[in-house]
């Protein structure tokens, strides 16, 4: 028998809206970040799914001349050693009142050698500097200089394994967060220990934050604790903030 | 090509993917202007160039939410040793911000009017809707016509026409808005976008800046509103029920 191939607008409404929710539908799998059902999640999805698939690459965000750095408000959590916040972590103060001298960075999860790593066992790695913009959501830029290693060296030295899909971020401040292998592996992504030609300041996340580039402010995590690889999407529930901010 | 007499004869009703797309993008376009003026009050303040933030001057604050002129702020750490270095400093106060939905709306609505912007303009491109009825025609284009024009605007002389038979002073705003200030409102949108700057670093180039797109941004907004206006007012005086009934349900 054989069918007319002819596109009806019934037709081409059904196929796209069908393709549409196919890719909502990633929202579902544990390879993505969940909807909850929330539309604004589903909005936040697809444009996750648009910049994945319209800008796969791995280009670099513009980097500045030291002429162009900037003030710079720290904003969220400001000292997790302050004991008035409910943020307050006594570890953290702890390893504040000796200088970080025993601050230990645990790497664990879908890795070969799961490992823990001093501030020194990081400086020890090939270091980048990079001028770059932060963009915060609430608006407002800033314009700074970073001091650390690329994430890729320290996941390859911990011996990442191929099914790996997230790289999970938990902070002395009781914040954690996620991002996918796209951002992990970004050049410009990087365990910062320096900011400006100084060692990292409390109000910026001393003494390791992660730098994510291509995205809003809030996911460069300061105070970090531990990182923790997995094949799946970690679900903490819902924030009530995007989880993919590129935009 | 036709002559704008031959092409004004039979355009007595809008089509229906006009409509169509004219209400979605309606709907986008609103939600847009809401959500983009809860974001604003997080930030009130605009600047020029590539940085910008409350321990830097702007260009000018606006008076729209408790964070306009808010000093709370904890005693400033320079970041270099010379003086009038620039600074770092932690706020005193929680600032109003209702960003979480606001940016995730914001973003879900601009696909919606990009969606169906996009529709519209490769249907209008194509169906010859931009020939016929939108670009004034080379009789229309003249110092007489523009100025015969604005004088019955300003006597209130401007009467019911069905379907798209626009009047000159018409035909160039809404090109304005088709081709000038929904594609730099996007563009400009996008500017502030750090993963897509990254891949189209000119963006950054063409508007001076991520504050500079975001500052465009908003007077792009400021005049698509200023249009939204004088649309709504010349419905009303020329119809508002006919006007609604030719843009629905009127076959």
């Amino acid at each position: 028998m054989k069918k007319k191939h002819l596109i009806t607008r019934r037709t081409a409404i059904i196929t796209g809206v069908s393709s549409l929710s196919a890719l909502l539908l990633n929202g579902c799998s544990k390879s993505s970040p969940p909807t909850y059902g929330n539309i604004l999640r589903m909005g936040d999805a697809l444009t996750y799914n648009a910049q994945r698939v319209l800008l796969p690459g791995q280009s670099l965000a513009k980097e500045y001349t030291h002429g162009d750095i900037s003030s710079f408000p720290a904003t969220g959590t400001t000292n997790p050693a302050d004991s008035s916040k409910p943020y307050f972590s006594h570890d953290y103060e702890r390893f504040q009142n000796k200088a970080f001298e025993d601050w230990r960075l645990k790497i664990e999860g879908r890795v070969a050698k799961p490992g823990i790593y001093s501030l020194a066992d990081l400086q020890r790695f090939p270091s980048r500097t990079q001028i770059t913009r932060h963009t915060c959501e609430e608006g407002w830029t800033a314009i700074a200089e970073w001091n650390g290693v690329q994430l890729s060296l320290v996941l390859q030295a911990a011996g990442i394994l191929p099914s790996a899909r997230f790289v999970n971020f938990y902070s002395y401040d009781g914040f954690n967060d996620s991002i996918d292998m796209l951002d992990a592996f970004h050049p410009q992504t990087i365990l910062a220990y320096g900011m400006n030609g100084r060692n990292l300041p409390i109000q910026h996340g001393a003494p390791l934050r992660i730098r994510v580039e291509k995205q809003i402010g809030y996911k460069s995590v300061k105070y970090l604790q531990r990182i923790v690889v997995t094949d799946e999407f970690v679900d903490t529930g819902d924030s009530g903030w995007a989880w993919f901010v590129g935009i | 090509m036709s002559s704008p007499q031959s092409s004004h004869t039979n355009n007595t009703k809008h089509s229906r993917w006009v409509k169509t797309t004219h209400w979605i993008g309606t709907i986008g376009f609103l939600l847009l202007v809401f959500s983009g003026f809860e974001i604003l009050m997080v930030h009130p303040r605009l600047y020029w160039g590539d940085a910008g933030n409350d321990l830097m001057p702007s260009l000018f604050e606006l008076p729209i939410s408790r964070n306009y002129h808010h000093l709370g702020w904890e005693k400033a750490m320079p970041f270099f040793d010379y003086a009038g270095a620039p600074i770092s400093a932690s706020r005193t106060y929680d600032i109003f911000n209702q960003n979480g939905w606001g940016r995730s709306l914001h973003f879900l609505s601009a696909w919606i009017l990009v969606i169906a912007g996009v529709i519209y303009l490769f249907t209008a491109i194509f169906s010859g809707h931009i020939r016929n009825n939108l670009l004034p025609g080379a009789k229309e284009f003249s110092r007489r016509v523009f100025y015969q024009d604005m004088v019955n605007h300003w006597r209130r002389n401007v009467s019911f026409v069905k379907g798209p038979q626009y009047g000159v002073l018409q035909k160039s705003s809404y090109i304005i808005v088709i081709f000038f200030l929904l594609p730099v409102i996007v563009l400009t949108g996008l500017t502030m976008s750090p993963t897509v700057t990254a891949s189209c670093p000119f963006l950054l180039t063409i508007f001076f800046g991520a504050q500079s797109a975001r500052t465009i941004h908003f007077f792009a907004a400021m005049l698509l509103l200023l249009f939204l206006m004088v649309h709504v007012v010349m419905i009303i005086r020329t119809g508002f029920k006919q006007q609604m009934r030719a843009m629905t349900f009127e076959k």
